[in-house]
């Protein structure tokens, strides 16, 4: 009888240890993973950076609520690097050394991502940027662990010159704002030109923060240019379109992506009308064929986004929502080895995004086509959708 | 060279040109008052704009905005005297400059809380087809904004030379002591001259709002400009500052449309060096 009792013991004991052992397990390794943002929050590119932190945060709670990655909870540590790029560089070092992040989500602009990715491909450290500047993956042979979501203007001029092509013009006049974005438009636009047959007959620039482009256009006006293209972001472009009607010029104006949102349209009013420009299926997503495999994706972001911060969702937030959800991908398949997180990554196929359908292969660290890009042209203070 | 954009040129240069001159006349009507530079003036041009928007999402009728975005402002102007400038124990004028520079980047704050970052838009006062001028073309709001600067500038000379509340107050920049020995209120003189100050500004800032849409920080750079165009006036005098502004305004629009585009802030900056080293009691010498 003793004995029996003094045994049972002894497997209550062991039964009581393998369950703390096995307990003990997923408790060893549920240290979360560690995934860095650097986003411009604050400063004169709050408008990406802002989205971008929102949608980042939007998609760890979910994950988190839904039990995390592969067992692990997923922590997102957000940094705002104001566009500067000593502060980018700054805390991409102390994502790096403190907070030993396995990937890094952004910067949100060409120059601050460039900083940033010298950083990270020293320290080996996967690199998803969101800015759309064709150097920060190119050439991918010397950008080994730097990757990125959001479409290059490359992409954006292919776009807008295919359709001038099918328009039968042959010659225009580009605007372009001075800053990194407009200076990237504008050799995008003078080097493809000559293989779509087009003459650039006037270049004209204009400040960020100019108020007033009528000089510029009075300049192109008196050319022979069938259309103008206006590169810039902000509230700049939609005085370009503003001007435009108080000189009473008519021929088409073609706006950059930089333009498609609904504050722009806001912004032109009535002379917002008939402008054309390349944007993102997100802002178009409900004129989508139900075929298209985009528009459940831009669909859920869009009602997940709205509901949540209650403001209209942007492109620009899609960037980071494509690049955390692709590296959840990478992590699951991974276990969070940063060498395997590349690798994992490089080999992504078919993901449906909202800024498009990504194709990773070691050549192409950005995954995107032209086709990422739709043209759509406002009218009635809408987007429509045209190819 | 032909004439044809030349035209062109000079009307955008005189419509900006004329908004300078109106945020340049508030600096000289602060200066009248208290031989102090206010560098707060460009923030009461962005305050008139936005809160004339705000006040016209609220209720969309174009002469309420306009007159409660005035109103609204000049208040803060007054507040403004009374709260930063006023209380200060050693009221020398560089003090009350520095002072300024505080006020206007606390205004530029808190204006970037309450509307945030993004620009708005308020609609035209009368309608946007462009009339046709020879080869050029003009906005209905050009002319509002150059027939409204007309306006004001004759009612300010008006107000300085044949009232007695505009004499008083010129009497206080000539000489503070003897205005007080023969009764002017200088605090009073003060307080009245930022309140119009304020209320100018706000006025210019709605006026352009249609043009150039409004946002938080538009302020800063078009007090500057303003402020150039005050000194290339000569400090003293409002016909100064008109003609500094319409000089400026010409200047830059010439600039851009017949050197380049990149020059076109240069320019301001470049004739402030200019005047300041050859001529630097300004082009009409003032009262002072």
């Amino acid at each position: 009888m003793r004995r029996t009792v003094i045994l049972c013991g002894l497997v209550m004991a062991l039964a009581g240890l393998v369950l703390l052992w096995v307990g003990c397990g997923p408790k060893a390794t549920s240290e979360p993973f560690v995934v860095g943002g650097i986003f411009s929050i604050t400063g004169p590119a709050s408008y990406l950076g802002e989205p971008e932190r929102n949608s980042m945060e939007m998609v760890a709670e979910e994950v988190n609520s839904k039990g995390g990655v592969s067992g692990r909870p997923l922590k997102v540590v957000i940094y705002d690097d104001e566009g500067d790029v000593t502060k980018a560089r700054l805390h991409a070092e102390k994502l790096l050394q403190k907070d030993k992040a396995v990937t890094i989500i952004g910067p949100s602009l060409t120059h601050t991502s460039m900083a940033v990715l010298e950083i990270t491909q020293k320290a080996k450290l996967p690199l998803i940027s969101c800015a759309a500047g064709l150097a920060i993956t190119s050439p991918a042979k010397d950008r080994v662990w730097v990757f990125k979501t959001a479409q290059t203007d490359q992409m954006a001029v292919n776009r807008i010159y295919q359709y001038l092509q099918k328009q039968g013009l042959k010659k225009l006049a580009i605007l372009t704002v001075s800053t990194g974005f407009g200076v990237a438009g504008k050799e995008q636009l003078l080097t493809q030109a000559p293989k779509f047959e087009l003459a650039v007959v006037a270049q004209e620039v204009f400040g960020e923060k100019d108020t007033d482009m009528t000089p510029q256009l009075t300049k192109i006006r008196g050319t022979e240019a069938q259309a103008v293209i206006c590169w810039g972001t902000g509230p700049a472009p939609a005085l370009v379109a503003k001007n435009m009607k108080q000189l009473a010029m008519t021929i088409p104006l073609i706006q950059s992506h930089g333009a498609a949102s609904k504050k722009f349209i806001e912004l032109a009013g009535d002379a917002g009308e008939g402008i054309i420009l390349p944007a993102g299926k997100l802002v178009i997503y409900n004129q989508l064929p139900d075929t298209d495999p985009q528009k459940a994706v831009c669909k859920e972001y869009a009602t997940k986004y709205t509901a949540k911060f209650k403001t209209p969702e942007s492109s620009f937030g899609g960037y980071a929502y494509d690049a955390l959800r692709m590296l959840l991908i990478a992590l699951e398949k991974s276990g969070g080895d940063q060498a395997k997180i590349r690798d994992e990554l490089e080999k992504i196929k078919k993901f449906v995004g909202v800024s498009g359908v990504f194709n990773m292969s070691p050549e192409d660290h950005n995954g995107l086509t032209p086709d990422a890009f739709v043209m759509v042209k406002i009218s009635n203070g809408q987007f429509k959708f045209l190819d | 060279m032909e004439l044809a954009p030349l035209l062109q040129y000079l009307i955008s240069g005189l419509t900006n040109g004329a908004i300078y001159a109106l945020i340049a006349l508030g600096f000289v009507i602060i200066y009248h008052a208290t031989t102090i530079i206010n560098f707060a003036q460009g923030e009461m041009v962005m305050l008139g704009a936005l809160s004339a928007i705000s006040i016209y999402h609220l209720y969309p009728s174009l002469p309420l905005a306009f007159l409660g975005g005035v109103a609204l402002v000049t208040l803060v102007g007054i507040v403004f005297e009374r709260l930063a400038l006023r209380p200060v124990r050693d009221p020398n004028p560089i003090t009350l400059i520095i002072i300024t520079v505080g006020g206007a980047v606390f205004i530029k704050g808190v204006a970037m809380l309450l509307w945030g970052k993004e620009a708005y838009s308020l609609p035209s006062f009368s309608g946007d087809a462009p009339f046709h001028l020879g080869t050029a073309t003009i906005l209905p709001q050009n002319l509002w904004v150059l027939g409204l600067t007309a306006v004001v500038l004759l009612g300010m000379e008006a107000f300085f030379r044949l009232t007695l509340v505009g004499k008083a107050m010129r009497a206080c920049a000539y000489n503070p002591r003897a205005a007080r020995l023969v009764g002017i209120s200088l605090g009073r003189m003060v307080q009245l001259s930022f309140a119009l100050s304020a209320a100018l500004g706000a006025g210019a800032g709605i006026l352009i709002a249609p043009l150039t849409l409004g946002v938080y920080d538009m302020g800063t750079m078009l007090g500057l400009k303003g402020f150039c165009a005050a000194i290339l006036g000569g400090l003293g005098s409002s016909f100064g500052g008109v003609l500094g502004g319409l000089i400026l305004g010409v200047a830059e629009s010439l600039a851009t449309g017949l050197i380049s585009s990149g020059y076109r802030d240069a320019v301001a900056f470049f004739i402030l060096l200019l005047v300041l080293f050859i001529r630097p009691q300004g082009l009409i010498r003032g009262g002072s």
